[in-house]
């Protein structure tokens, strides 16, 4: 393996752990959207509001790690995606600008009109934002990239497997959040909400099933280098994801939610772990490998530095602010 | 400076990447309006740390009062602050990919720095927002250091690169294309230290100024209890360190100048040809290659630019006309930072001389109605240091080695994102002054949690089912 093979492998890590924890994150706006009135979805919105209220900025960070090693360690790829694929990504930064502050404002607000206002941005932003870096992620994926950059600027998103993947990006994510958000009603003791959001999970996570196999057909047709490498070296990790997809649901369905989280968790990450191994050695399909992408070793060493770092010092603190979240005592004071 | 911006649009319109002015314009207004929200982000941990402290060691209720309410507004400032720099991070791609593309693994690691010291700040602001009664009091208290030294080295690394920028190293070209990068060397390059000394000490000069102006304001309305003494007095007091400082690290970072960019001094100088002794030129246009209007002090240049009494100032007329920045924004921003701190500087040694003398300005209504505008002043003051700083090394990007031209996307159609940002970024700011001004309205009636409207509890309080969950008892 190569140094920048390395990596690609530490900034890869950083879009699975993005997918997992901002999914999540961005996943729960679906539930905000389809909470109903403001007096039927008052207690869904408090959970939401409480469940990702201490982690959504620290999830969010996530997303910077990713940028910063991309941009550090395979800088002309980096440019050559940020041309080419201006308007996704412009709009999902328009998705993650109104969300975050959305939902600051919305906790803060003063009137239920207001509220309800900012409460509405904050749940709709959270579906714009997983569909089009969604729609990035399968515009990379299946090759639409051209090394130089400045690649047509609708086609290379607007085209079969963009459009999968932004869709699948956000079923994902709320089926991510709808087990997670059961999960924390059910250990709150709400019962009627934690009935309600694991139904809602189980119709989530049987539409996103579909989308994945519906959406297999078009991707094969679409993404020749991807689809090699998805029925070859990823193969194993689809399997995978189809296991421990097919098992959150049936512990969703008995009731075992804290459990139903692991491998929820599982399905999610080795489908973009699915991808990722998919297109390898590409960075940009068909165009420019993970080698030729790659900026100055001296460089590569000190990302390598700074993800060495980030395990001792980073994963700790986010460890620690994960856990204090699922004490009891951060559960059941109201704040 | 209005025929300079009709010619900047004449320039756009021929040659140029069409990219190159709505980047421009998009960049400074986004990084203009973040910078705000990141002295909040790198100073406001600290003026927290200290009243939170004093609440829990002296037993100070309205001490802990103040830290609750403070936690409560870096919430949605931090939360804005995170999204707005999140902005920065995409169009250091989407505007500049000239720049990125070529420079990204030079210039990048301190980048990745930062990164880590977000995820610090982001970790540890969730853990002590949400750790009011949740975890023991002093442990909570501790919360708090790792968001100040997140600050600090987030500062660092931000300011890195801009120092960068301006001292390009760890980097050689060869026929064109970059190689021997030492990304350490770009990262701790020459101007680096001065460069963040300044932004950091300017950052605890704004934000303490706003927050005690906020409280003076409260005075002013003749609410002069403890609560609003103590909450003007400990932000003032850091920023009273840091414009007393201010001054002196201004003129270190400002005498570099004159080695590594001339042509930047001499936009900032006003300075026609280099001559020595040379005048301090107060105001005054630069207009078809003169100067006119400017009162011009006698030795009083080489001073403050040079440290000496006659070394000499350079001249704009030894810069290539096509390497001259736009010299009038260039000089009244850096005139009007250097003004207005100087006036800063000056008052909050009057106030503390005063007060040495047992006399409290903060009965002084005139002192009051300065310390409200001293906050919009230092706002103005730091966006006017980056003006001169950013517009003064213009027509480069990266100093004499990318042209700004260069570095800017090709893209058409910028105007839209440019547009979209303006109208965003409009509805945050009126989105967080309606928030913010409420929850003051809130805190001023009594309230202290300032629960969310949709709660289950309220609404049902509301329609009159259920007993009030807040407890509604005031500050003493």
């Amino acid at each position: 393996m190569t140094l920048a093979a390395v990596v690609a492998v530490a900034l890869f890590v950083g879009v699975i752990a993005y997918a997992l924890f901002g999914g999540a994150d961005f996943g729960s706006g679906f539930y905000d959207l389809t909470a109903g009135g403001s007096r039927g979805g008052s207690q869904l919105r408090t959970l939401i509001d409480h469940s990702i209220g201490p982690v959504w900025e620290a999830n969010h960070v996530w997303l910077i790690y990713v940028l910063v090693i991309w941009w550090t360690g395979f800088p002309a790829a980096f440019a050559d995606t940020m041309t080419t694929l201006f308007i996704p990504l412009a709009l999902a930064l328009v998705g993650i600008v109104l969300r975050g502050a959305a939902f600051a404002f919305r906790k803060y607000a003063e009137t239920l009109a207001q509220a309800r206002l900012f409460g509405a941005i904050f749940a709709g932003s959270s579906l714009i934002t997983p569909f089009f870096l969604g729609a990035v992620a399968g515009s990379l994926a299946s090759g639409r990239v051209p090394a130089g950059g400045y690649g047509d600027r609708i086609s290379s998103w607007v085209n079969p497997t963009s459009l999968i993947g932004g869709v699948l990006a956000v079923t994902t994510c709320a089926f991510l959040a709808g087990v997670f958000l059961t999960a924390d009603a059910a250990r709150a003791g709400i019962h009627e909400l934690t009935e309600k959001l694991r139904f809602r999970t189980l119709v989530v996570g049987v539409v996103t099933g579909v989308v994945v196999f519906a959406g297999l057909y078009p991707i094969l047709q679409d993404a020749p280098t991807l689809s090699d490498g998805l029925l070859g070296a990823a193969a194993p990790l689809l399997v995978l994801a189809a296991v421990a997809g097919l098992a959150t649901v049936y512990l969703l369905y008995r009731r075992r939610y804290s459990l139903a989280r692991l491998p929820a968790a599982v399905a999610v990450g080795s489908v973009v772990a699915g991808w990722g191994v998919g297109q390898y050695p590409w960075m940009l399909v068909d165009e420019m490998t993970i080698n030729d992408a790659a900026g100055a070793d001296a460089t590569l060493v000190g990302l390598l530095i700074v993800v060495g770092l980030a395990a001792v010092v980073v994963l700790p603190a986010l460890t620690y602010l994960l856990w204090l979240t699922q004490t009891q005592r951060w559960t059941e004071a109201e704040g | 400076m209005i025929v300079e911006v009709v010619s900047m649009f004449d320039v756009a319109s021929g040659g140029e990447p069409p990219g190159l002015l709505p980047a421009r314009q998009q960049m400074a207004v986004s990084l203009g309006w973040h910078i705000i929200l990141a002295c909040f982000g790198v100073a406001f941990p600290s003026m927290i740390y200290v009243v939170h402290r004093r609440g829990l060691v002296r037993d100070d209720p309205v001490a802990l009062g103040l830290a609750k309410r403070w936690a409560k507004v870096s919430a949605v400032l931090f939360a804005i602050g995170a999204v707005s720099g999140t902005v920065l991070s995409f169009e250091m791609g989407l505007l500049w990919p000239g720049l990125m593309g070529r420079f990204g693994d030079v210039l990048g690691l301190p980048f990745a720095f930062e990164g880590l010291s977000f995820f610090v700040e982001a970790i540890f602001l969730g853990i002590y927002l949400y750790g009011w009664g949740r975890m023991p009091p002093r442990q909570h208290l501790a919360m708090l250091i790792p968001m100040a030294i997140a600050g600090v080295v987030g500062t660092f690394c931000v300011v890195s690169v801009n120092a960068w920028m301006n001292n390009p190293t760890g980097f050689r070209i060869v026929d064109g294309v970059v190689t021997d990068v030492n990304p350490w060397r770009a990262m701790f390059n020459d101007g680096v230290w001065l460069q963040f000394l300044h932004m950091w000490v300017g950052a605890f000069m704004l934000v303490g100024l706003v927050v005690a102006g906020v409280y003076a304001a409260g005075m002013l309305r003749g609410r002069t209890d403890r609560h609003h003494r103590l909450g003007f007095t400990i932000p003032f007091t850091f920023a009273s360190v840091a414009a007393i400082a201010q001054p002196f690290i201004g003129h270190f970072l400002g005498m570099r100048v004159n080695d590594s960019q001339p042509a930047k001094l001499a936009a900032f100088e006003l300075s026609p040809t280099a001559e020595g002794p040379a005048p301090l030129r107060l105001g005054g246009l630069w207009i078809d290659g003169e100067v006119r209007w400017a009162l011009a002090i006698p030795r009083l240049g080489s001073i403050i630019a040079r440290n000496s009494l006659d070394a000499p100032v350079p001249g704009l007329d030894e810069v290539p006309p096509d390497d001259l920045p736009p010299v009038n924004i260039t000089h009244l921003a850096f005139q009007a930072m250097i003004g207005i701190g100087t006036l800063l500087a000056l008052s909050v040694v009057i106030y503390w001389l005063f007060r040495w003398r047992k006399n409290d300005l903060l009965d002084s209504r005139w002192f009051l109605r300065f310390a409200v505008v001293a906050g919009p002043l230092s706002i103005i003051a730091l966006e006017c240091g980056w003006i001169a700083t950013e517009v003064g090394r213009q027509p480069w990007t990266v100093w004499q080695i990318l042209r700004t031209t260069d570095a800017a996307s090709r893209s058409s159609g910028l105007w839209w994102s440019y547009g979209g940002v303006l109208v965003i970024y409009l509805g945050m700011t009126i989105g967080a002054f309606v928030v913010l001004r409420s929850m003051a309205r809130r805190w001023r009636a009594g309230e202290q949690d300032l629960p969310s409207p949709y709660g289950p509890a309220i609404l049902a309080d509301r329609d009159g089912e259920a007993e009030p969950a807040e407890a509604k008892d005031t500050l003493p």
